[in-house]
């Protein structure tokens, strides 16, 4: 098992024809993902790596009704309109690559799929990886491997730093999701450790979170409240970050006096969490936390 | 972005909600013309992005023409926080009565719209919050169905007022939720939002964020946001990466935001300073990693460069290349400290050991040296 994503996992590729959606089209197919289908308005027709492109999801999606993910590398001044269309189109799952898309746009499509009953993974994030059964993002599969830690992060390359360190200590992951580095995110972290809390294959589970916003804490707080029974590690990027920038993702920033590292490093080890200083760290904490169930 | 008071306030006056009568001046002469226009006591305000800026000096009045020119010769050029003093706002003093606070912003949250309003303004709403939270009302607005009637009787009815005033503050929540929503605001907000002698509000200072990503549709903001940057900031942002200056002599340099970051707190935690974040984003070609590279080499506080590349989309041997190529042009005097791993990682660590430096394997470790040769330098 697995969560978000596994071999029942059947994609589309918004932005098929573009360089990046191209590029990870390929790359999703060599590590053995389903990709059936791929979107691009106007180039409908034409074929990508062998994958059939069409002008609509709905065109699609009728002509292969199995499509139940799909992932999006649309220009963020058209990203919402996929967005929509995917809904509208009956997707379980979208996950948005796409980076810059304004808050405004992401506050009202994240909002109509949660009425939807949609699952976003994003905005501004490298996807979902369940090693072994599907990939849909641009992660290197490489540094993945099939296992018991589920991983949630803000973050893409960090996220790939310490998923190899778990890979490498024999552990690896049942899924890994990046949540995406923005301000309003679709899936939360509390929605992925709901997730992972039902999952059997996974036995403990990695936050990688970052300055900004107060999703940390809230993910503590969801912790303690439910009593949380798989062992938590996290880690928090930006330690050392100076108030009022935004170090690089568009939500990465500490304003109106909130959002700082050691606030939520705080709320973590107020819920039991165990938190790592260095990305190293992450996987002898989990050790240490799997030993001691 | 932030914009400044002044453009807060004529964004506001658009938005039909009315303002103080203001002028900007850039010099002395124009805050005293300005002033005699306005007749009467007047305020001068500097124009700072920073907070903090009536605490640190940068507010002051003048009964007379002459005064306003007195004061705005002290005021323009002094340095707020780090800040320049460019410009003043000239307007008519008010004369406060109550002060209240009126904001909308964007609640990460809920991902929604939020509506502040409290009966007590004038202070931060981060020490509002602190000192009265029981004052603060919170209305959360659903981006698919927007401002309700409801929503707003809410936000009037939490504030004791008359029924003018009431119909007053109606008036501009309705206005300033549709400027929030048409400018692409992350925060709108009036603080304070007084009552003056004739019981009228009077919006006394206001703060707008417009949201960084919406800057393509908000062309007006766009042009502005250019200019402010720094010669290292505008380099930087010319080859699309993230770049934030910090005070100490370390370079950094990694791929992602995440990473990047952790690299920064990494060398902090043993000891070392870094100098900045330079995200390169992914996929970075050779000439892309030399541009970055480059540029921090030429930063004059840029003792040792430290790169973390983790290579998924990024090509070790793409990024060994840029930074031999910088190295040798921009190298001199420095020192340069790299993390390699991931994609393409034994053709990039070849590269690099052709020009005499010697790739590490963990972050750690490479951080450590980093700020060993920081030290020593």
């Amino acid at each position: 098992m697995a969560v978000l994503v596994d071999k029942n996992t059947y994609v589309l590729v918004q932005g098929i024809t573009g360089r990046e959606g191209s590029f990870h089209t390929k790359a999703m197919l060599e590590y053995g993902t389903k990709v059936l289908a791929g979107v691009t308005p106007g180039k409908g027709g034409q074929s990508v790596h062998g994958v059939p492109v069409y002008d609509s999801v709905y065109e699609a999606v009728s002509r292969h009704p199995e499509l139940n993910t799909s992932i999006i590398f649309v220009p963020s001044a058209y990203a919402s309109d996929a967005v929509y269309e995917a809904i509208d189109a009956g997707m379980e799952v979208v996950v948005l690559i796409t980076e810059h898309i304004p808050v405004h746009d992401s506050m009202k499509f994240i909002r109509y799929a949660r009425l939807r009953g949609v699952r976003i993974v994003g905005p501004n994030c490298p996807g979902v990886i369940s090693p072994g059964e599907s990939k849909v993002g641009i992660m290197p599969g490489h540094v993945f491997s099939k296992g018991k830690v589920g991983i949630v992060s803000r973050s893409g390359t960090l996220t790939y730093e310490v998923a190899h360190a778990i890979t490498k200590a024999g552990l690896g992951q049942s899924t890994a999701v990046g949540i995406g580095g923005d301000p309003i995110t679709g899936m939360s972290m509390i929605d992925m450790l709901e997730m992972f809390r039902e999952d059997e294959e996974t036995e403990a589970v990695v936050l990688i979170g970052e300055i900004g916003g107060d999703m940390e804490e809230r993910a503590a707080e969801y912790i303690k409240r439910c009593n949380y029974e798989k062992p938590v590690v996290a880690f928090v990027a930006g330690r050392t970050a100076p108030p009022g920038k935004r170090m690089g993702h568009a939500g990465a920033i500490i304003s109106m006096g909130a959002g700082d590292a050691e606030g939520k490093i705080r709320a973590f080890e107020a819920s039991g969490v165990r938190v790592a200083s260095t990305p190293a760290e992450v996987v002898k904490l989990l050790k240490d936390a799997l030993r001691s169930g | 972005m932030k914009l400044y008071e002044y453009e807060a306030k004529q964004l506001l006056s658009s938005y039909g909600i009315p303002v103080p009568e203001f002028g900007l001046a850039k010099t002395p002469e124009e805050a005293r013309e300005i002033a005699s226009r306005l007749g009467g006591k007047v305020v001068l305000k500097a124009q700072v992005l920073v907070a903090g800026r009536g605490k640190a000096g940068g507010i002051k009045f003048a009964e007379s023409p002459q005064e306003a020119y007195e004061v705005a010769k002290g005021l323009l050029g002094m340095e707020i926080k780090g800040e320049k003093v460019n410009s003043l706002l000239v307007s008519k003093a008010v004369d406060i009565q109550r002060e209240l606070y009126l904001s909308i912003v964007v609640d990460r949250s809920v991902g929604a719209a939020s509506i502040l309003a409290s009966p007590e303004g004038g202070i931060d709403i981060e020490e509002l919050a602190a000192k009265y939270p029981e004052k603060i009302v919170k209305v959360y607005v659903d981006p698919l169905v927007g401002l309700k009637a409801h929503h707003v009787r809410r936000v009037v009815g939490s504030m004791a007022l008359s029924e003018e005033q009431k119909k007053a503050l109606h008036d501009i929540t309705l206005n300033l939720y549709r400027m929030f929503v048409e400018l692409d605001c992350e925060l709108a907000e009036i603080n304070p939002l007084a009552v003056d002698r004739d019981g009228n509000l009077v919006p006394v200072d206001a703060k707008v964020i417009i949201d960084d990503n919406a800057l393509f549709r908000r062309k007006e903001f766009a042009e502005r946001a250019s200019a402010e940057l720094s010669e290292f900031e505008a380099e930087a942002k010319k080859h699309g990466f993230s770049y934030v200056e910090l005070d100490g002599d370390i370079g950094i340099i990694g791929n992602g935001a995440g990473l990047t970051m952790a690299t920064m707190d990494v060398v902090k935690l043993y000891g070392g300073r870094p100098a900045n974040f330079l995200d390169i984003g992914g996929g970075a070609r050779a000439d892309i990693v030399e541009k970055a590279a480059s540029l921090l080499l030429m930063h004059p506080k840029v003792k040792v460069l430290f790169v973390n590349v983790l290579g998924g989309i990024t090509r070790c041997d793409e990024v060994a290349k840029g930074l031999v190529n910088a190295l040798t042009t921009y190298g001199k005097g420095k020192r340069l400290v790299v993390r390699l791993m991931g994609t393409n990682e034994d053709e990039g660590k070849r590269i690099l050991n052709g020009a005499g430096i010697s790739a590490f394997d963990s972050m750690e470790d490479a951080a450590k040296m980093a700020v060993e040769l920081a030290r020593v330098m």
